[in-house]
């Protein structure tokens, strides 16, 4: 198989960067995106070229390290990573576009590598609960309702890989912001922290510089794994809650 | 006093040094509070649009009857309110709501393309007509409310402008083209905002569920297509003979 790719290089955060395109042959259907990219770079080194930056860790889709915007879709035409999209979801000769996460709160460190630190600082403002530490607890000592578990998880599974971010509009971090919130508010273990955790969280959020949800929905379209848009609704609805209440 | 064993919220809370700012401040300074402002005066603007489309409908029961519902509307509230005056409270209420909403669209929308300082190369159509169309579609009708208050409230630029007289006015009115098209323009414009907007409301107060969903979608299409349809079926009526 044969593609033309057409690459953003940009070689620093302030640098100019270019649409750059590469010819790249023996790519085998089997292969993922991320191997088809080494093979380039395997060539681009070979041939005293600098290769093509990009994140990457796990490569099995769960770590939410990579990332990139396939000819105008987060994580290209698949709902899954660029690490688990293969190479048989393309045709021979086909052009495919490839550029980073575009957003303010994202800038590009290097070609399609981009700082993603604003969202470990959404974390950082109330992604977590505070437990006394000490040895680990009864794992019975705090019944927690089935459904409630399973929204929990179906919300930690948010990798916080960025396609959201990527695929809104606006650039913005709802839909990420929302899986956390959602995450850890339902459970009985969050609950002493269910509005300070919400009001930090989207004023961290809108520090950033993050853009505001218009409803458009192409974030959770674009979602790797599956994070629902009412998400963003149940966020809201936490956020209004804790507002109301009495601040403190 | 009697001893508590400090709970996990007590010592969150120790570490909290500035007080949090009151309910509204931190309504006003995040992006979802300034969204809850777009999403109440919306909701408050699409009320008065189910009546004024519904009071508009009694035009087909006769210039007698029209006219006497527009002079009723200002007896609405008498005796403890004055003539007129139950009008004009909604008049400031109605105000208020397309300030808070415009004002509130213009500081997320500068917030949001700011978000976006760099576009995709590669692009491709995004989103639905409606929702591309909220901005512009929302200028067009802030231009219509203009229009159509110097056209119908103040008779300013009516082509018959005779106070009291509402039937006959609305018909010479769409005697002419181009009111008919402002019109139908600004209408179709309206159907697209609320086929949008609706759903968004209920998504920003925190209305939708996942069950819920698809009824909002369904709710917000329907009030669309019913609000246009029944604001249209006015100038359509004039302009085919059936209103004269």
């Amino acid at each position: 198989m044969r593609l033309t790719l057409r690459i953003w290089r940009q070689p620093g955060p302030d640098a100019d960067g270019a649409m750059t395109t590469y010819e790249v042959d023996g790519i085998a259907p089997e292969m993922s995106f991320l191997e088809m990219l080494d093979t380039l770079n395997e060539r681009l080194i070979t041939e005293g070229e600098d290769p093509v930056a990009f994140d990457h860790d796990c490569r099995e889709g769960i770590c939410g390290a990579c990332g990139m915007v396939i000819n105008g879709r987060a994580h290209g035409p698949e709902r899954t990573t660029t690490c688990q999209l293969h190479m048989r979801h393309f045709a021979d000769g086909d052009t495919v576009d490839v550029e980073p996460w575009r957003a303010a709160a994202f800038p590009v460190v290097r070609d399609l590598v981009v700082d993603r630190s604003a969202f470990d600082r959404i974390i950082g403002a109330g992604g977590y609960v505070t437990v006394p530490t000490g040895s680990a607890p009864e794992a019975h000592a705090t019944p927690v309702p089935k459904p409630a578990a399973d929204t929990a998880f179906e919300h930690a599974e948010c990798i916080g890989c960025g396609a959201c971010v990527a695929a809104c509009p606006n650039g913005s971090a709802m839909l990420f912001t929302s899986a956390k919130v959602v995450h850890l508010n339902v459970l009985p273990q969050g609950a002493p922290e269910r509005e300070s955790r919400v009001l930090d969280m989207v004023g961290q959020m809108d520090a950033e510089g993050f853009g505001g949800c218009t409803n458009t929905g192409e974030c959770a379209v674009a979602c790797p794994k599956g994070i629902p848009l009412p998400s963003i609704a149940a966020m809201n609805r936490e956020f209004l809650r804790a507002a109301r209440k009495a601040p403190r | 006093m009697r001893w508590c064993r400090p709970t996990v919220a007590d010592m969150a809370l120790a570490t909290r040094a500035v007080p949090r700012p009151s309910t509204l401040a931190t309504l006003w300074r995040s992006t979802i509070g300034k969204k809850t402002v777009m999403a109440v005066t919306g909701v408050v603007m699409l009320l008065f649009l189910v009546a004024h489309m519904l009071g508009n409908l009694k035009i087909f029961f006769g210039a007698g009857d029209y006219n006497a519902y527009a002079s009723w509307l200002r007896t609405i509230g008498e005796p403890a309110l004055h003539h007129g005056w139950f009008l004009w409270i909604m008049r400031v209420g109605l105000v208020a709501s397309v300030a808070g909403h415009v004002v509130s669209a213009w500081q997320l929308s500068r917030r949001d393309l700011a978000a976006r300082p760099t576009a995709y190369v590669h692009r491709r159509p995004r989103a639905s007509y409606a929702t591309r169309t909220m901005r512009w579609g929302g200028v067009i009708l802030a231009l219509f409310i203009v229009w159509h208050i110097l056209d119908l409230t103040t008779l300013t630029v009516n082509p018959r402008a005779e106070p009291g007289h509402p039937y006959e006015n609305v018909v010479a009115d769409f005697h002419n083209w181009y009111a008919d098209v402002i019109y139908l323009v600004a209408m179709l414009a309206l159907g697209l905002h609320i086929r949008h907007g609706f759903r968004s409301a209920a998504q920003t107060l925190g209305a939708v569920t996942r069950r819920g969903d698809r009824a909002f979608r369904i709710a917000g299409n329907v009030l669309a297509l019913v609000l246009t349809a029944g604001f249209v079926a006015v100038p359509v009526s004039v302009m085919t003979g059936v209103l004269n």
